[in-house]
């Protein structure tokens, strides 16, 4: 029989330590559904989305009954909109976010996402059009998110979408203001975006991807958080040691319900995102973590070190639990969504910038961060192209969710309740990078892009 | 299928009775059961075979964590794998 104690300690990650299955999401390819007569292209797009994901929110639900595991989100991804858009270029996309909106109500998922574009070399038709429709999109509909990819280690970064992209955040954060400009809150602007990433509001389904697929993200900050705190004078080495151990042990969760969804769901298995997603909740916090190897407050120097020691030993741990790794697998930084980020975002501990050298070693980038309601829409750009130039170089995946909130000023609170938190409003650094950002062109895929 | 049955809280008289009615009623074969106190809680462990069971696993499952309530026990029930994958590789 399998040993008392293993048996607690699962049941005390489940019930204490807030260990969870965050989403399993199923991508869904709406490439078939391009059509010249928008009308039906939104009709075809509905149905297949209805067929294919009609049973994912109560296999899930069936799934967190019988295991015992929450599964907090079941959610959908779709082939970037603009692909599609692309087959009727003269008509506003718009519609199209509508009918992903009708079906996400319909087969009951919280949030679809995949109305987005790649343009990290340059715009395909379909694409500027998305893009300009993207804040009336993320506006009239409600459970719809966006992401648009404007750089890639193999391309450079598109500084024409650098630019365009800043406009876009601020008018998504103005038309919905009067709700917490919380259209932002459902864009990402990625460098290196993954194509099978199963979180939102970033997640697409990547064209290289099948017909359908399941893939599974799981969390846990709450438990490595408590497995460090039984060791409150190991050393470094022990601390990564403990992180491996435990991140296994959250992976095989993530493992076990991504193949019992795939089996019940008849669609295939695609990764497992072995990720450290936190909540506003207490005890499900990555700055906790952080804390907990031994800084004062997350923010404070050493930050960059401790994450980096995290989110090295979470994919060395999680790697050996889970047969297909991916999407973006590693400690998310999300400050609104983060209790101790919250905290030392508020006491001032964490700026702007050290978030910025933080994202260089986790596994996302600026994300959930308010900002002043009267950031012109260059400086907006100007630190989406450092975001980008972050992952750009460094081979790895930075995405950017940024709050313009209109209104308010640094010192203020957003309130965006649930998953999503509250956020501080953060200073920004406002001498101008205009002249920069108005010159356009692309920044040259870097010396490792060159590795055939 | 098997499950594993956990009920953790302050020891008293019936536990085990109470639990195993639940059972009986649901014709779920009991396996194996283990008992331990750690410091002043009571953990119980069964492990039980569910694939005869007469009703569905979630009506079994509400039945066994109202029995908690009641008597101010923590009471789960779990599908075995949950345990063999996170523990045993």
């Amino acid at each position: 029989m399998l040993n008392t104690n293993d048996i607690l300690e699962t049941i005390h990650m489940i019930q204490d330590e807030n260990l969870d299955i965050r989403t399993i999401t199923m991508g869904i390819s709406l490439l078939d559904c391009a059509d010249s007569d928008i009308d039906r292209m939104c009709d075809k797009i509905y149905d297949k989305i209805c067929r294919y994901a009609g049973n994912l929110v109560k296999t899930g639900e069936d799934i967190e009954a019988e295991y015992g595991i929450p599964i907090i989100n079941k959610r959908i991804s779709v082939t970037p909109a603009a692909m599609v858009a692309a087959a009727c270029p003269d008509k506003n996309p718009v519609k199209i976010a509508h009918a992903l909106d009708r079906a996400a109500k319909q087969v009951g998922v919280n949030f679809l996402g995949g109305y987005s574009a790649l343009v990290h070399k340059g715009f395909g038709p379909g694409d500027y059009a998305l893009i300009e429709s993207i804040p009336q999109a993320l506006a009239e509909t409600e459970r719809v998110c966006s992401s648009v990819n404007i750089g890639s280690t193999k391309a450079g970064i598109n500084m024409d979408a650098v630019a365009k992209m800043g406009h876009i955040v601020r008018e998504c954060a103005e038309l919905t203001a009067d709700n917490n400009c919380f259209g932002a809150a459902k864009l990402v602007i990625f460098c290196n975006a993954p194509e099978d990433n199963p979180f939102m509001a970033g997640a697409f389904h990547g064209v290289g991807e099948p017909d359908c697929v399941v893939n599974v993200g799981v969390s846990g900050p709450g438990v490595v958080r408590a497995a460090l705190a039984k060791v409150p004078d190991a050393n470094i080495t022990e601390v990564a040691d403990i992180v491996k151990r435990t991140a296994f042990k959250i992976t095989r969760m993530g493992q076990l319900v991504a193949q019992e969804a795939s089996r019940r769901l008849c669609v295939p298995f695609g990764i497992v995102d072995l990720s450290l997603a936190p909540t506003p909740a207490v005890g499900d916090s990555v700055a906790h973590i952080l804390e907990e190897m031994g800084l004062e407050s997350c923010g404070a120097h050493g930050t960059t070190a401790c994450l980096a020691l995290l989110n090295d030993a979470v994919k060395k741990g999680g790697v050996m639990a889970s047969s297909h790794v991916g999407g973006l697998s590693g400690a998310f930084i999300p400050v609104s969504e983060d209790a101790g980020m919250i905290d030392a975002a508020r006491c001032g501990a964490l700026s702007l910038t050290k978030l910025e050298a933080m994202t260089a070693v986790c596994s996302v980038g600026l994300d959930m961060i308010a900002i002043p309601g009267d950031t012109p829409a260059e400086i907006i750009s100007a630190i989406l192209a450092d975001e980008a130039a972050i992952g750009m170089v460094n081979s790895k995946t930075t995405a950017i969710r940024l709050i313009p909130a209109i209104g308010k000023k640094p010192g203020e609170d957003m309130e965006f309740g649930g998953l999503f938190g509250s956020a501080p409003i953060m200073d920004v650094n406002t001498y101008s990078p205009a002249k920069f950002i108005s010159r356009g062109g692309r920044i040259p895929a870097p010396l490792q892009s060159l590795k055939n | 299928m098997r499950a594993v049955i956990t009920v953790i809280g302050k020891d008293m008289v019936g536990i085990l009775a109470g639990v195993s009615n639940i059972c009986v009623k649901y014709n779920v074969n009991i396996m194996e059961v283990s008992q331990s106190i750690m410091q002043d809680l009571f953990a119980m462990i069964m492990l039980a075979d569910i694939s005869d069971s007469n009703a569905p696993f979630a009506q079994l499952s509400d039945e066994l964590k109202k029995y908690g309530k009641q008597n101010a026990l923590s009471v789960h029930i779990m599908h075995e794998d949950i345990f063999n994958s996170m523990h045993r590789i």
